[in-house]
This record gives C-alpha cells, structure tokens and sequence, in this order.
C-alpha cells in the first residue's frame, strides 16, 4: 500500500486539499524544502487535470492519489477513471474536445516542464500520472 | 487561502491586484473580474501577482484569455511579479515571450510599447 492514500470527489474545491497533503507528506519523506513548491504545482496539475477528465466523462468515481515514500525517492501517483482515446501520436486526450484537451495538454506542458521523472499511463478504463523524485530521509543528529 | 482581488485606476491603466492562490476553483474569479473589466471599456490592464503564492495552469490559461480580450480591442495586459517560483511557471510554458512582465506596477503603468 501507499505510504499515504487520498481519494477525492472530483471537484476543484478539493485539488488544494490534495495538494497540501502532498506537500506534507513529501516533506516528511525527506524531498528537498526547495522542490516542495515543484512537488505542489505538479500534483495540483494532475489532480486538476483528472478533476477534468471526471467532470467532462460524467464520472462520479472520486480521484485517487497515492503518495509513495520509498528508500531513496518519493513518488506520487494521480490516476483517473476517465476512459482514454488513444491518438495516433500516442498521446491520450479526454473525451470532452478540443478545449478540454487543450488545457489538458497545458497542464501535462507544465508537469513535464517540472519533474524529469513522469510516466503517463492511459487505458480504457483510466489513466495515471507517476511522478518520482530524489528523497533523502532526514538524519537525526543528537547533540 | 482563497483568492483576492481588487482593482484600481493609474492615469488610463486599470491594476488589479491578485491575491492568494489561483488554481482550478479559484480561477474562474479571476476570469471574471478580467471580463468585467473589458466589458466594462478597460482595455489597459496591469494584473499585479505580487500578492500570488499559488500560481497553476488554469490561473495562466484565464491570463491568456484575458490578453486574447484586451487585444481584440488593441489593448495591452502586463503582469507585475517578482517571484521567482511564479516566473518559473512562465518560462516552462515559454509564456515569458507572450506577456510583458514588469518589477513593479510604476514600471508596467509607465511602459509604452
């Protein structure tokens, strides 16, 4: 299991929870207190895209976010339970048209202009944003 | 924290003044504060981001539209920010080159292009 799970109602009212959940818990997972505001925006912009996706295909299933501490990294995963057209280019788009897909494709620009780590998963059945980055568990130092 | 805005005029420019975090629920707000405005005949807008913690893509898409309106009626739309972690949302998404961006509201109020 996740190190910490959050499943919303996909509305915007609750992307801020989720990103300051996030946020905690990566700080408590020992990423730097310099890419915190990185680690905010980018999840604040899969969740906002995956609210998207929600809202446009009528979904009523909530949107999950896993926050996963491991050894040397911390990683979090947004996923989605909109069904994804696949287009020739290989990249996914949501079934809401141009508009919808444009400021889809805005808020993946960002993430991927932020984390070098990404994986962008998308089926039939929903999609997943994976974004990893370096963790250094802090050191208790006794006096 | 929610978002805030207020709005005032320096000689034949509009400032709005921006508050807070601006993401996918808060937005819209500033969405229609721009329209408002344009609708309203205020076709010189200066939005200062000074008072801005959270900045997303949905908040840079409401400026692009609010741009796509003041130029319709040969208009301008410059931002005030010193921030650097709101700059570097600019520059990823090479929006730098779409807005004039300023260091202060006397700076973007006096620019000309």
């Amino acid at each position: 299991m996740a190190t910490v799970e959050l499943r919303f109602s996909a509305l915007p009212e609750h992307v801020r929870t989720a990103r300051l959940v996030a946020a905690a818990v990566a700080r408590r997972a020992g990423v730097d207190e310099a890419v915190l505001d990185e680690v905010r925006l980018a999840v604040g912009e899969a969740c906002t895209r995956a609210v998207g996706l929600h809202q446009s295909g009528g979904i009523s299933a909530p949107v999950k976010v896993m926050l996963i501490e491991e050894e040397k990294q911390f990683s979090i995963e947004v996923g989605d339970e909109a069904p994804h057209a696949h287009r020739t280019d290989g990249s996914a788009v949501g079934a809401g048209g141009d508009v919808e897909a444009e400021e889809d494709e805005m808020g993946l620009a960002v993430i991927s202009g932020l984390v070098d780590d990404v994986e962008v998963m998308a089926g039939e059945h929903g999609g997943s944003i994976r974004m990893t980055w370096p963790a250094t568990p802090s050191v208790v130092v006794l006096p | 924290m929610d978002l805030s805005l207020s709005t005032r005029t320096v000689g034949d420019r509009t400032v709005v003044e921006v508050g807070g975090e601006i993401d996918v629920y808060t937005a819209p707000k500033l969405r229609e504060q721009l329209v408002e405005l344009v609708n309203d005949g205020n076709f010189h807008l200066v939005v200062d981001m000074e008072g801005v913690d959270f900045l997303d893509s949905t908040g840079l898409g409401v400026l692009v539209g609010g741009l796509k309106r003041v130029r319709a009626h040969e208009g301008s739309l410059r931002l005030v920010c010193n921030q650097e972690r709101i700059l570097k949302i600019f520059r990823i998404t090479g929006l730098t080159k779409v807005f004039p961006i300023h260091t202060s509201v006397e700076e973007a109020v006096a620019a000309t292009d």
